[in-house]
């Protein structure tokens, strides 16, 4: 085999391998959307869906389910942020809406996100919304209180073993990063 | 297994190589190379040791008494950090560098200058993260090194992260390119340089599993560097991959780390799978027993190796089909792992074994690392592994693979490729003593952990309930007594440096097969300019 060869052969590998790595690389950022697909598919992580759900379904008189509901702050997040009942019963398929109260002791707008996650994980795809205040980030001026609505069904093809229901909400201070996109947005 | 024609060749071209520093540093020569990764890693084993000691001075009695407690988090932290990437690594891409180029008879690695390249990329890489704890012991304010664990899991390095995590991001950055670097090197001499005659299924099991290896370096590394972008734009560039709070999942970071941290398991692991097959044949005067099953054994270990990441993280939440996947794929490993471990046994089935420092080491591996693949078995059941996850059952699992299991390997390679390198036998009485020692301490440090572990003593705390108390004293008497033992093997390794010692043939164990013993000791600057013929 001549010099020449081997020197061609070499480069044609190192440049396979060095596209497998930069692949690879890719590949590591490929799995944030892989992730998301297959937990939305899932409800692996206990997420809900974040767009409105239209709410056709059937009822199911024949089962009685435990949702309860639970509020978490961010960490820095001042709100009191409660549910205003901690644990209701509902048929699957039954339209309920509840309330969350939420207020803003700091002497400052403060602007929060509630993200929702479902207990057991299995669930979480057959908690539907139609409207939640989680769909979109809320803006409480210093000192303001809001009652906020959320209104949810369970779909009937709720695993037969899950009796009870548990819907966690932290609610995250995103003043910095809302204000630090708009300026982004009128700089432009 | 490779019979080779007679091979003599003379270089009178030593005068041509340079001398002093830049020998060193602008070294294109795989031997030199191959030296420098060794001193490096062996100089981190040293650094990764002493925190070790810190941490174990600690932990000695309970109650705080060496350490504050934020300190000792930094120290497990960089501790982990420093001997998986700067020890265990660049010690086994050391041995790669060596021996790779003369098993398989080829002139030097295939691109020299990248590999220099790749080995001066790591004393910036670990300086970087060094200087942190340096800052963090001495510095005004004491500033933090990285104190997340070596996993270095989100949100606790993105948002509750010390400054120091981003000198932390940059040197895994560098690490991460060198060993890249390092791994395509291997892959492309590996397929491209070997002698005539030299057929892919000739070649010593050590160029076999060094080749997988790099296989799974150019996979994961690309993840890791991911990762840690993922992590930096997170803490700098306000994108929300593992922050809940704007739309990410922290979960998801665990998912990508493991998803390069288990084949990084095997990246330590394989290759010394590798050095024991060279040496338990030599030792056992046979041919390794099933050497084609050894190789597809190890292929199929590094293919596995990417569908079991999960299992590290059984406590996250997983609906029952997803922990029964993992539970079962980690346990499938077994079998290739278990065939290699049968292989070696039946290799030494009526073999005619003498007990030279080398094979005595590849022993303590085989026993050894069998126990710590036993406990990885039992980590790997999910529903005990609820009750292991996170205790000190699993610091004594990974270290009987990782210590008495890659890091005896590494000894036992020196052992028996320090003729070759320097010329000189390594000085008997003083390793046998590095090798008692070592080997009665290491079981002293480690296997009481297990029974810590299982009563539910967690790890990376600085304190202990007081029922630990007692074992945890013998724990670190162990530490001690295994990190001054080390002293006795620097005292070899110089001694062999000095070419103090008794001189060396060229085929210094009797039994042993390969192009490697073909060349004089030490081996010459150049060697291989002709390729040998393998029959």
């Amino acid at each position: 085999m001549s010099e020449q060869g081997l020197e061609q052969r070499n480069q044609r590998t190192v440049r396979k391998l060095v596209l497998g790595a930069i692949a690879m690389f890719g590949f590591a950022f490929a799995m944030v959307p892989i992730y998301d697909v297959i937990c939305d598919i899932t409800g692996l992580n206990g997420k809900t869906s974040s767009t409105a759900a239209d709410g056709a379904v059937e009822l199911d008189e024949d089962r009685l389910i435990t949702v309860q509901f639970v509020t978490v702050s961010g960490e820095g997040m001042v709100w009191d942020f409660k549910p205003q009942v901690r644990s209701i019963k509902v048929h699957p398929g039954e339209i309920t809406q509840v309330n969350f109260t939420v207020k803003n002791p700091a002497d400052s707008t403060i602007i929060g996100q509630a993200i929702p996650s479902v207990t057991p994980g299995l669930a979480a795809p057959h908690l539907l919304k139609t409207q939640c205040f989680c769909f979109n980030n809320q803006t409480l001026a210093a000192g303001g209180e809001a009652e906020m609505p959320m209104i949810f069904y369970l779909d009937p093809a709720l695993p037969k073993h899950i009796n009870t229901v548990t819907l966690s909400y932290t609610m995250f201070d995103v003043t910095e990063r809302v204000m630090a996109n708009e300026d982004k947005l009128a700089a432009r | 297994m490779t019979a080779v024609a007679a091979h003599t060749d003379h270089h009178d071209d030593h005068h041509h190589a340079p001398h002093g520093l830049k020998r060193w540093l602008f070294s294109t020569n795989h031997k030199d190379i191959g030296t420098l990764y060794l001193w490096f890693s062996f100089a981190m084993f040293m650094v990764g040791g002493l925190m070790a000691l810190v941490i174990r001075a600690e932990l000695m009695y309970p109650g705080l008494q060496v350490v504050d407690p934020e300190f000792f988090n930094q120290m497990t932290t960089v501790h982990g950090l420093v001997m998986v990437f700067g020890a265990v690594m660049p010690a086994t891409v050391g041995l790669a560098n060596w021996m790779i180029p003369l098993m398989i008879g080829a002139p030097d690695m295939a691109l020299p200058r990248m590999n220099n390249w790749s080995f001066w990329i790591l004393p910036f890489a670990f300086t970087i993260l060094i200087s942190a704890v340096l800052m963090s012991a001495f510095g005004e304010g004491n500033p933090s090194a990285p104190n997340f664990g070596w996993t270095f899991y989100a949100p606790l390095s993105t948002k509750y992260g010390p400054a120091s995590t981003d000198l932390f991001i940059l040197s895994v950055h560098m690490m991460g390119i060198s060993s890249i670097m390092g791994a395509i090197n291997v892959i492309v001499t590996v397929l491209n340089m070997r002698a005539p005659g030299m057929t892919m299924m000739k070649m010593p099991l050590f160029v076999w599993t060094w080749l997988i290896t790099a296989f799974l370096l150019v996979a994961v590394m690309p993840v890791l560097a991911g990762a840690v972008t993922m992590m930096l734009t997170d803490r700098h560039f306000g994108t929300s991959f593992f922050s809940a709070a704007g739309g990410g999942d922290p979960v998801l970071f665990q998912h990508i780390f493991w998803f390069f941290g288990h084949p990084e398991v095997y990246i330590m692991i394989l290759p010394s799978f590798g050095i024991v097959s060279a040496i338990i044949p030599t030792f056992a005067r046979k041919h390794l027993f099933g050497y084609a099953s050894m190789v597809y054994a190890t292929a199929s270990i590094a293919l596995l190796s990417f569908v079991v990441w999960a299992h590290h993280m059984f406590t996250v939440g997983m609906p029952l089909a997803g922990t029964l996947f993992f539970m079962y794929m980690t346990m499938l490993i077994s079998v290739p792992t278990g065939v290699k471990v049968f292989n070696w046994v039946a290799t030494m089935w009526r073999g005619s074994i003498t007990f030279e420092l080398p094979m005595k080491w590849a022993l303590a591996f085989v026993v050894l690392f069998t126990c710590g693949g036993l406990s990885g078995l039992m980590l790997a059941m999910t529903p005990v592994d609820f009750q292991y996850h996170d205790t000190y059952f699993v610091v004594a699992h990974f270290h009987y693979v990782l210590v008495s299991g890659a890091i005896f390997s590494i000894f036992a390679a020196a052992y028996y490729w320090l003729p070759k390198w320097s010329g000189v036998m390594p000085n008997t009485f003083l390793g046998e003593l590095h090798f008692w020692n070592s080997l009665l301490s290491v079981n002293l440090l480690f296997f009481p952990m297990h029974f810590v572990g299982l009563a539910g003593m967690p790890r990376r705390y600085a304190d202990y309930a007081l029922q630990f108390a007692d074992y945890n004293y013998w724990v670190s008497i162990g530490a001690f007594w295994f990190g001054l033992s080390q002293i006795l093997f620097v005292i070899v390794c110089v001694l062999c440096a000095m070419k103090k010692g008794q001189k060396a043939p060229a085929a210094p164990w009797e039994g042993a097969e390969g192009l490697e013993w073909t060349v004089p000791s030490p081996a010459p600057f150049h060697t291989f300019d002709t390729p040998p013929v393998v029959k």
